[in-house]
C-alpha cells in the first residue's frame, strides 16, 4: 500500500469507527484520534518527501501509484504528490485536526456531524493527491456535497438558504468544470493515440489552441467559483456566516483552496496558451475580488461576515497571483493559500469560541473582551496581525512574494492592477484593526461578559496548533518556498514555453 | 424448427410458466391463504432471474422476427433484476386486506407486461416490436387501475390506456409508412434501403413520436404525472423504471441499427428533445409536493439525460445508455422503495409528511438520501458514474453545449432532490411519521438498491462487460 492512499483510507476507517460509537464523547474522541493519525501521517509525508528530494529524486511527482480503473475510458486511480500537494495536504490535516477540537462541544447528532466533516476532509485529501482528472473531479464533488447537511443542520441564522445557495453555486461551478474536463479529455491526444485523463500525460501533449480557447474559461471559472472569483463569490459570505465553526474553518481554510489549486494545476498548466491569451479578463475579475472583498469586510458588522469577505479578498489574491504566471508570483500564491488557510481557520475558530460565550457576533455589541478572556484575545490579535501581513507571520511572506512577482511584468496593465491589488493591504489593516479595537479593547459593554471564562483545554489545542503553524511559516519561510519552488519548476517552464503567445496586454 | 429452438426464447418461456403457476396456485388457495401467492411469485421470479444469467443460446427465430443476442439477454437480465426489486417492495402493500382478493392478478399482469417487454427487446421486425409493445402496455393500464375503487387509480388506468392508444396509433401510422416506402418490416431490410425521402422522414418522425410517448419525453410527457400519481406506488415505480428502461433499450437499438442511415437527421431531433425534456422535467419537478408526482417529473428529466447517450450514436453511447439505465433502476427503485414503504404503512405521500423523518426512521431516510444523490449524480454513489459517462458519450460526438445544458440541469435537479433531503434531515415537524419496522421483503429490496447504488459505480468490470457486449451492435 502506498502512503498516499492512506490519506483517503484513514478518513474512511474513522467514519466506519464513528458508526459504532455510542455517544458524542466517544464520537469526538474517535474523530480526534483519526484526524490526529492523519496529521502525523502528513508530517511523515513531508519528511519522506524532503528526504526523497535531498536524495536527488528529480521526478515531477513522487510516491506515485497507478491502478487502472475503467480501462476502456482510460480512467485510472492515479495518485502522486509534488511539493505543492504536500504543502496542501499538510495544511488540510492541520485545519481538520484543529476543526475537530473546535467542534468538541457539538452534541446534536454528533455522529452525523463528524461523519460529514470527515467525509468532506476525505474529499479534499483525495483531490490533492489525485493526478487523474476523473478522480480529481470525483473527490471535488465529494468535498462539496457534505456542506449542505453541515450548514443546513448545524448552522445558524438563515442556514437553509445559505446551505442551498452554497451547494447550488458550487455545483454550478462543477458543471462548468465537467465540460472543461471532458473537453481536455477529448483533446488530450491531438496526434492520435489513446485519450487520457492523466494530468502529466496531457501536459506532455499540446491541446489545440481552438479547444483551449473554449475550455480554458470553463475550467478556470469552474474552479474559480470555489476560489471566490468575482462575481461568483456570493455563496461565500452567506455560507461562511451560517456554517458551524469547524465547517467555516474547513471551508474557508481548505475547500476554497481547491479552487486556486485546481485553477493552476488543471486550467493554466494544461492550457497555457489560452491562459496567456485570456489572463487579462480574469486578472481584472480577481483584482475586483481582492479590492471589493476588502471593502466588503470594512462595512460588515458581523464577525463572520467580516472574515468571509476577507476570505474573498485573500482567495482572490491567490487567483490573481496564479494568473501572473511567473515563478515568484505563483510561489507566493501557494504560500498565500497555506497562510490564508491557517489564518482564516484560526479566525473562524476564535469567532466560534467567542460566539459560544457572548452569544453575539455583532462587533458593536462587544468590547473589552481582552480583559475577560486574555487567551482568546491574544490569539485573535495574532490572527489579525497575520492577516494584515505583519512581518514574522505567514501572511507577510505570501503577500510580499505575490506583489514582487506581479510587479515583474513591465507593462502598464499589470502594473496598474498590481497597484490596485496592493491597496487591499491598507484596507485589510483598516478592518482588522477596527475589529480588534472594538472587540477586545475599550470598556466592557455588557455586564454579562464579566463572568465569561477563557478558553478550555480543547479550544487551546485547536488555536495553538494553528498559531504554531502560522508562526513557523512566518519565521522560517524558506523551507516551504524551497519545497514549492522545485515543484513549480516544470509548471512555470511549460508556461514560459508558450509565453510568446501574448495576450491583449 | 425443432423444440430446442424454443430455448432461445428462454426468458419469455420461463416467465409464461411462472405466470401460469401463479395463476393455478391462486385458484386452489382459500381466501385466507392468498398471501402465500406473494412468497410463491417472488420465489419463482427469483429463480427465473437467476436462470436468466446462465449461459443461453442465441440466434434468430421465426424467420427473423425474433432475435436473441448477448445484448438482448443482458437487457432482459437488467430488467429482471429491477422487477425482482419491485416485487420485493410490493409485498407489504399487497398484504393489505383490500388487496387480498386480487394478489395474483398483480403478478400475472406484471409478468405479462414483462413478457411483452422481452419480446419487444428481442424483436427483429416491426410487427414483433409492435406486438411486444402492446403486450407491455395494455396490462399496464389494468395495473394502474389496480385499486379500482379509488377514483384516481381508475382515472390513471383510463388515462394510460387512452394515451397509449393514441401513441400506438401514431406509431402504427409511422410503421405503415415505413412498410409502404421500403416494402418490408424486417429491421435489416428496412435499414438497408432507408433514406431521407420526405415520406421516410415523416415515417421516422411518427415512429419517434410514438416512442416518445412511452418514454415520456417532452412534449409527449403530459400523461405521466397524472398516471404516476394515480397508480399505486409500486405500479408507478414499475412504470417509471422498468417500462421506461425497456422502451429506451429498444429505441436505442432501432435508432442505432434501423435508422442508422439517417442518423444526421435524428441527432438534431434528439438534441432538441433532450434539451426540452431535461429542462421542462426539472422545472416542473421543483414545484411538486406529492412524492409520486415529484419522482414522475424527476424521471422525465432523467429520460432527457439518457438521450445524451443516444445522441452519441456510437458504441460508447450504447454502453453508457445501458449502464445508466442499470444504475437508474437501482437509484429510482431505492427512492420509490422508501416512498412505497412509507405509503404502505401510513398512507402518506406528501413531501411535507417527510419532515423530520430522519429522527424517527433514520435508515429509510438514509436510503432515500443515497438514492436521491445517485439520481442527482453525486459521488461516490453510482449515479455519478452513470451521468459522467453519459456526458462523456455526448462529448465524444462533440456536443459540448448539450453537455453543458445537461450539467446545468443536473444542478437544478440537485435543488429539488435536496428539498427532500432538507425535509427529512433539517425540517422540524410536530407530527413526524412514527417509527415503524418494515417487513423482510421491503428491507431486502432496499438493501439490494443500496448495495447496487454503492457497488455499480466502483465495480468497473461491469462497465467493461457492458461495453464488450454492446460491441456487436454497432456497424
Amino acid at each position: 500500500m502506498d502512503i498516499l492512499s492512506f490519506f483517503v483510507i484513514i478518513p474512511v476507517l474513522t467514519i466506519t469507527a464513528i458508526l459504532f460509537t455510542k455517544n458524542y464523547k466517544q464520537t469526538r474522541l474517535v474523530s480526534a484520534i483519526g484526524m490526529g493519525v492523519q496529521l502525523i501521517l502528513a508530517a511523515v509525508l513531508i519528511y519522506l518527501y524532503l528526504k526523497e528530494r535531498q536524495a536527488g529524486n528529480m521526478a515531477q511527482m513522487l510516491f506515485m501509484r497507478d491502478i487502472v480503473w475503467f480501462p476502456s475510458l482510460n480512467i485510472h486511480y492515479l495518485v502522486g504528490v509534488d511539493g505543492i500537494s504536500v504543502a496542501m495536504i499538510g495544511l488540510t490535516s492541520l485545519v481538520v485536526f484543529a476543526g475537530i477540537f473546535a467542534s468538541w462541544q457539538v452534541d446534536y447528532l454528533a455522529r452525523e456531524f463528524f461523519i460529514s466533516l470527515i467525509l468532506l476532509a476525505s474529499g479534499v485529501f483525495g483531490f490533492f493527491i489525485s493526478l487523474d482528472l476523473f478522480t480529481m473531479f470525483l473527490f471535488y464533488e465529494l468535498a462539496v456535497i457534505p456542506m449542505y447537511l453541515l450548514i443546513g443542520l448545524w448552522g445558524s441564522g438563515p442556514k437553509e438558504y445559505a446551505a442551498m445557495k452554497l451547494t447550488l453555486m458550487l455545483m454550478g461551478g462543477s458543471a462548468l468544470l465537467l465540460v472543461g474536463i471532458l473537453g481536455i479529455y477529448f483533446n488530450s491526444a491531438p496526434g492520435g493515440g489513446q485519450l487520457t485523463f492523466n494530468l502529466l500525460e496531457i501536459a506532455r501533449n499540446h491541446i489545440p489552441i481552438e479547444a483551449q480557447r473554449f475550455f480554458f474559461p470553463m475550467t478556470f471559472v469552474g474552479f474559480g467559483v470555489l476560489g471566490a472569483l468575482f462575481p461568483f463569490h456570493t455563496w461565500s459570505p452567506d455560507g461562511h456566516a451560517s456554517a458551524p465553526t469547524a465547517v467555516s474553518m474547513l471551508h474557508a481554510g481548505v475547500l476554497m483552496k481547491l479552487g486556486g489549486y485546481g485553477a493552476f494545476r488543471v486550467a493554466i498548466y494544461l492550457m497555457p496558451e489560452a491562459a496567456h491569451e485570456l489572463a487579462w479578463i480574469f486578472i481584472i475579475l480577481t483584482s475586483i475580488s481582492v479590492v471589493y472583498g476588502a471593502f466588503g469586510a470594512v462595512v460588515q458588522k458581523d464577525l463572520k461576515y467580516i472574515n468571509a469577505y476577507s476570505s474573498v479578498s485573500h482567495c482572490g489574491l491567490v487567483l490573481f497571483a496564479v494568473l501572473m504566471m511567473n515563478q515568484t508570483a505563483m510561489n507566493g500564491a501557494i504560500i498565500q493559500m497555506i497562510s490564508h488557510g491557517l489564518m482564516t481557520a484560526l479566525f473562524f475558530a476564535l469567532i466560534g469560541m467567542i460566539y459560544g460565550r457572548t452569544h453575539t457576533r455583532m462587533v458593536n455589541e462587544m468590547g473589552g473582551l481582552m480583559k475577560v478572556m486574555p487567551f482568546l484575545g491574544v490569539a485573535y490579535v495574532i490572527a489579525g496581525l497575520a492577516s494584515l501581513g505583519l512581518p514574522g507571520f505567514s501572511g507577510f511572506v505570501a503577500e510580499m512574494t505575490i506583489f514582487v512577482g506581479a510587479f515583474q511584468h513591465p507593462d502598464t496593465f499589470h502594473r496598474v492592477v498590481t497597484i490596485l491589488a496592493v491597496s487591499s493591504i491598507v484596507i485589510t489593516a483598516v478592518y482588522i484593526l477596527r475589529v480588534v479595537g472594538m472587540l477586545l479593547f475599550g470598556p466592557i459593554k455588557n455586564d454579562h461578559f464579566l463572568h465569561l471564562d477563557d478558553a478550555k483545554w480543547y479550544e487551546r489545542i485547536s488555536t495553538v496548533t494553528l498559531i504554531v503553524a502560522i508562526a513557523a511559516i512566518g519565521l522560517a519561510p524558506l523551507w516551504l518556498s524551497d519545497m514549492i519552488r522545485f515543484s513549480l519548476g516544470p509548471i512555470v517552464e511549460r508556461l514560459n514555453g508558450f509565453a510568446g503567445v501574448a495576450g491583449l496586454f | 424448427m425443432n423444440l430446442s429452438d424454443f430455448l432461445t426464447m428462454r426468458h419469455e418461456m420461463l416467465l409464461t410458466i411462472v405466470a401460469l403457476v401463479v395463476l393455478i396456485t391462486d385458484i386452489n388457495l382459500s381466501v385466507k391463504r392468498k398471501p402465500m401467492v406473494i412468497n410463491l411469485a417472488i420465489g419463482l421470479f427469483f429463480i427465473h432471474t437467476v436462470i436468466g444469467f446462465l449461459p443461453a443460446s442465441t440466434g434468430i427465430l421465426f424467420g427473423g422476427m425474433y432475435r436473441s443476442s448477448a445484448l438482448t439477454l443482458m437487457m432482459k437480465n437488467i430488467l429482471n433484476v429491477g422487477v425482482f426489486i419491485v416485487l420485493l417492495q410490493s409485498a407489504t402493500w399487497l398484504k393489505k386486506a383490500e388487496n387480498l382478493e386480487k394478489i395474483s392478478e398483480y403478478f400475472i399482469l406484471l409478468f405479462s407486461t414483462l413478457i411483452g417487454m422481452n419480446f419487444m427487446i428481442s424483436s427483429g421486425d416491426f410487427l414483433m416490436f409492435y406486438l411486444g409493445l402492446e403486450l407491455a402496455t395494455i396490462p399496464m393500464a389494468a395495473l394502474a387501475a389496480y385499486v379500482h375503487h379509488q377514483n384516481r387509480s381508475a382515472e390513471a388506468g383510463v388515462k394510460l390506456i387512452l394515451s397509449s392508444a393514441l401513441s400506438s396509433g401514431i406509431l402504427l401510422f409511422g410503421l405503415s409508412m415505413i412498410y409502404g416506402t421500403t416494402g418490408s418490416v424486417y429491421f435489416d431490410q428496412v435499414a438497408a434501403t432507408y433514406a431521407n425521402t420526405p415520406l421516410q422522414v415523416l415515417a421516422f418522425i411518427f415512429f419517434f413520436a410514438g416512442m416518445s410517448f412511452k418514454i415520456s419525453l417532452v412534449p409527449f410527457h403530459l400523461w405521466t404525472a397524472d398516471v404516476y400519481e394515480g397508480s399505486p406506488v409500486n405500479v408507478t415505480s414499475y412504470l417509471s423504471v422498468i417500462s421506461k428502461g425497456a422502451s429506451v433499450f429498444i429505441l436505442t437499438i432501432i435508432l442505432f441499427t434501423v435508422f442508422h442511415s439517417i442518423s444526421f437527421l435524428w441527432k438534431d431531433l434528439v438534441y432538441a428533445i433532450a434539451v426540452s425534456t431535461m429542462t421542462i422535467g426539472n422545472l416542473f419537478a421543483i414545484r411538486q409536493k406529492n412524492m409520486k408526482r415529484f419522482l414522475a417529473f424527476s424521471s422525465i428529466a432523467q429520460a432527457g439525460f439518457i438521450l445524451l447517450g443516444i445522441i452519441a450514436g456510437s458504441q460508447l453511447g450504447m454502453t453508457t445508455v445501458i449502464y445508466f439505465v442499470l444504475i437508474y433502476i437501482f437509484s429510482n427503485l431505492g427512492a420509490f422503495g422508501v416512498v412505497s414503504a412509507i405509503s404502505a404503512v401510513t398512507n402518506k405521500e406528501s413531501m411535507d409528511d417527510y419532515d423530520g423523518l430522519y429522527h424517527t426512521n433514520p435508515k429509510l431516510s438514509l436510503v432515500m438520501m443515497l438514492s436521491l444523490f445517485s439520481l442527482a449524480g453525486i459521488p461516490p454513489v453510482a449515479g455519478f458514474f452513470g451521468k459522467f459517462f453519459l456526458f462523456t458519450a455526448a462529448a465524444s460526438a462533440g456536443y459540448y453545449w448539450l453537455v453543458f445544458i445537461a450539467v446545468l440541469n443536473a444542478t437544478i435537479s440537485l435543488y429539488y432532490y435536496l428539498l427532500v433531503v432538507k425535509a427529512m434531515f433539517i425540517n422540524k415537524s410536530e407530527m413526524p411519521i412514527a417509527y415503524f419496522k418494515s417487513d423482510l421483503y421491503t428491507r431486502m429490496g432496499l438493501f439490494l438498491c443500496v448495495a447496487g447504488i454503492f457497488a455499480l459505480g466502483f465495480y468497473s468490470p461491469l462497465y467493461e462487460a457492458i461495453l464488450s457486449i454492446s460491441n456487436g451492435l454497432i456497424h
